[in-house]
């Protein structure tokens, strides 16, 4: 669908790559200063890189080689902005219309704008913003949709309520989404396709739970943030315990609380370091979820972790241990373990349809 | 007070009202354009621009006065070209009075309006191009109503010291009554006549009637626009 192969250099700071991103939400992934929004500035034309190419579909946007440098109002990309950029002297009603109204029945219902059409932007909340913002962008009739940081600006309370209008967006559209974020959970709910960025380069790329499950990727996104997506299908509940039971190749998972549909496919997201290895199948102990699972890579990190890849069904996911309890425990690609995975370490953040 | 100011006293106040009404809508268009260029703009010779701009603001009244006379009188390079062609003449006349204010007020609306541009999110701009918008609808609809306070401002304050304009005109075009003779050269020659006193203070108490008057109204028109672009 995107193609963008660009090189540009800024100072001191230079941004070279090459992504294909396919349908869906492909998340560029990266600590601030990782070259993220130079990477969506070039493609809605707002920044010109030094050489490369950038196709859309069958448009070409930019390519240095021929010469090809559609200025942005003609390049039909929506972009949102992490800052939203309504503009203030127009009512959310003008706003969303001015770039065009296609849609605009169907964008105004599925991100819940009725209510907010006549009212002014100095008067909105930052989730009714940003909600705005994006029905602006997709009125346009956009052939690719930029995200950058969205949420960013918003506390946890605001991120919780607009991340389901996103998913509804994501099921509900066929326009691509490159979305910006530095924030794992956001990624792991939204995006199926994930590219990290470290220093202006790709660092990896991939489908999102490949990449978020490999070790390789824990010391790029911070130890405390790695972690394994998993898609889930919701399989039962326990209403006396509280417990959402959530069935998935690897075996099954008890969560806290009740949560989807039966039978509703859920994502989660399993911090690495809430994964805790076992080389025989623990007794007596209080946690609920012990998955049989192969071990897949060993990978040791700078400092006195190392992470270890694991295999359980179908699935991948990701553990980080001490070097010393990987060195004691001999553990090695192929043995056969248990992975313990506390129910309380996958938080309500980390679960999106 | 229609006794005390005498004919020539309400000659002087209408010829001011028309040069500083006519000089203030002549520059503003201008004066827009210079101050979006330096604002947003990176080109060679912006500095030099910049100084020209603000050249009457710092020089002497007299000297743009004696420039303007050279360069826009009957025998000057400008002024008999707009002469031949157009039939346009400046030198002595209520025209040359606009000008000369217009030259004058130019440097205080650029720096208004200067201000205003530069307070605009340039992000808006880029947002509406993304939206589809062409550089002249991006400017139309996003960034002139955000920057209309600031232009009234500037108007307002060209108006003012177009009303006020003294030195540059009088070199320029003289003061003669009925012709090119405003306030401030009405006041100065009446000052020169023993017993005027009477006419001086009907014209002094126009002319802060007019300043105050001006400066009023824009506050009163900012206030509502202010509100209108949600700040």
């Amino acid at each position: 669908m995107l193609r963008i192969c660009v090189q540009k250099t800024q100072g001191q700071f230079g941004l070279d790559v090459d992504i294909n991103a396919p349908a869906g939400v492909t998340a560029i992934f990266g600590r601030s200063g990782s070259g993220k929004t130079t990477l969506v500035n070039a493609i809605a034309g707002l920044s010109r890189p030094d050489s490369g190419k950038i196709v859309v579909g069958e448009t070409v946007l930019f390519d240095s080689a021929a010469r090809v440098n559609l200025p942005p109002p003609l390049r039909r990309v929506g972009y949102v902005f992490q800052d939203a950029r309504l503009f203030p002297h127009m009512s959310v009603r003008r706003n969303l219309t001015y770039g065009g109204d296609h849609d605009a029945a169907h964008v105004i219902d599925i991100l819940g704008l009725e209510p907010l059409l006549d009212r002014r932007p100095a008067g909105l909340s930052g989730g009714e913003r940003q909600r705005v913002a994006l029905g602006r962008a997709l009125m346009c009739d956009p052939q690719i949709l930029l995200m950058d940081e969205p949420l960013a600006a918003l506390d946890a309370p605001r991120k919780a309520e607009i991340l389901p209008y996103f998913e509804r967006l994501r099921d509900e559209t066929r326009v691509p989404i490159i979305y910006v974020s530095h924030d794992v959970s956001e990624v792991a709910r939204l995006a199926t396709t994930l590219v990290v960025l470290d220093e202006g380069k790709v660092a990896i790329s991939g489908p999102v739970g490949q990449v978020l499950s490999s070790p390789e990727v824990v010391p790029l996104l911070g130890t405390r943030t790695a972690g394994a997506v998993i898609v889930t299908r919701v399989a039962g509940r326990f209403l006396d315990d509280d417990l959402t039971e959530l069935q998935f190749s690897g075996g099954r998972l008890l969560m806290p609380g009740q949560f989807g549909e039966i039978g509703q496919s859920l994502r989660i997201r399993i911090p690495a370091q809430d994964v805790i290895l076992a080389r025989e199948a623990p007794t007596g102990m209080s946690a609920l979820n012990v998955l049989p699972v192969t071990i897949t890579e060993v990978r040791p990190g700078r400092g006195p972790g190392v992470a270890v890849g694991l295999r359980a069904g179908d699935d991948q996911l990701l553990a980080r241990v001490t070097r010393r309890s990987a060195g004691r425990m001999e553990l090695a690609v192929g043995q056969q373990i248990y992975a313990i995975i506390k129910a309380t370490a996958v938080g309500p953040e980390d679960i999106g349809g | 007070m229609m006794d005390l100011l005498g004919p020539s006293g309400w000659a002087a106040i209408m010829l001011s009202l028309r040069v500083a009404v006519v000089a203030m809508i002549c520059a503003l268009p201008l004066a827009i354009g210079a101050a979006y260029l330096l604002a947003r703009k990176r080109f060679f010779g912006r500095q030099l621009l910049n100084g020209i701009v603000h050249l009457p603001l710092v020089l002497p009244p007299v000297v743009t006065g004696y420039l303007l006379l050279v360069t826009f009188g009957k025998q000057g390079p400008i002024g008999s070209f707009l002469e031949q062609v157009f039939g346009i003449s400046l030198g002595f006349r209520w025209t040359g009075a606009a000008l000369a204010a217009a030259v004058m007020a130019f440097p205080l609306m650029v720096r208004a309006i200067r201000l205003g541009i530069e307070a605009v999110d340039p992000g808006l701009e880029d947002a509406a191009a993304t939206l589809g918008a062409s550089r002249t609808r991006v400017f139309m609809t996003v960034t002139l109503p955000l920057i209309l306070p600031s232009i009234l401002a500037g108007a307002v304050l060209g108006f003012a010291k177009a009303l006020g304009e003294f030195g540059a005109t009088i070199t320029f075009v003289a003061a003669i009554p009925g012709q090119t003779q405003t306030i401030p050269s009405a006041i100065y020659g009446l000052l020169q006549v023993p017993g005027s006193e009477p006419a001086v203070l009907g014209l002094v108490t126009v002319a802060i009637i007019l300043a105050m008057g001006a400066l009023l109204i824009s506050e009163w028109l900012s206030h509502r626009m202010a509100r209108r672009v949600g700040r």
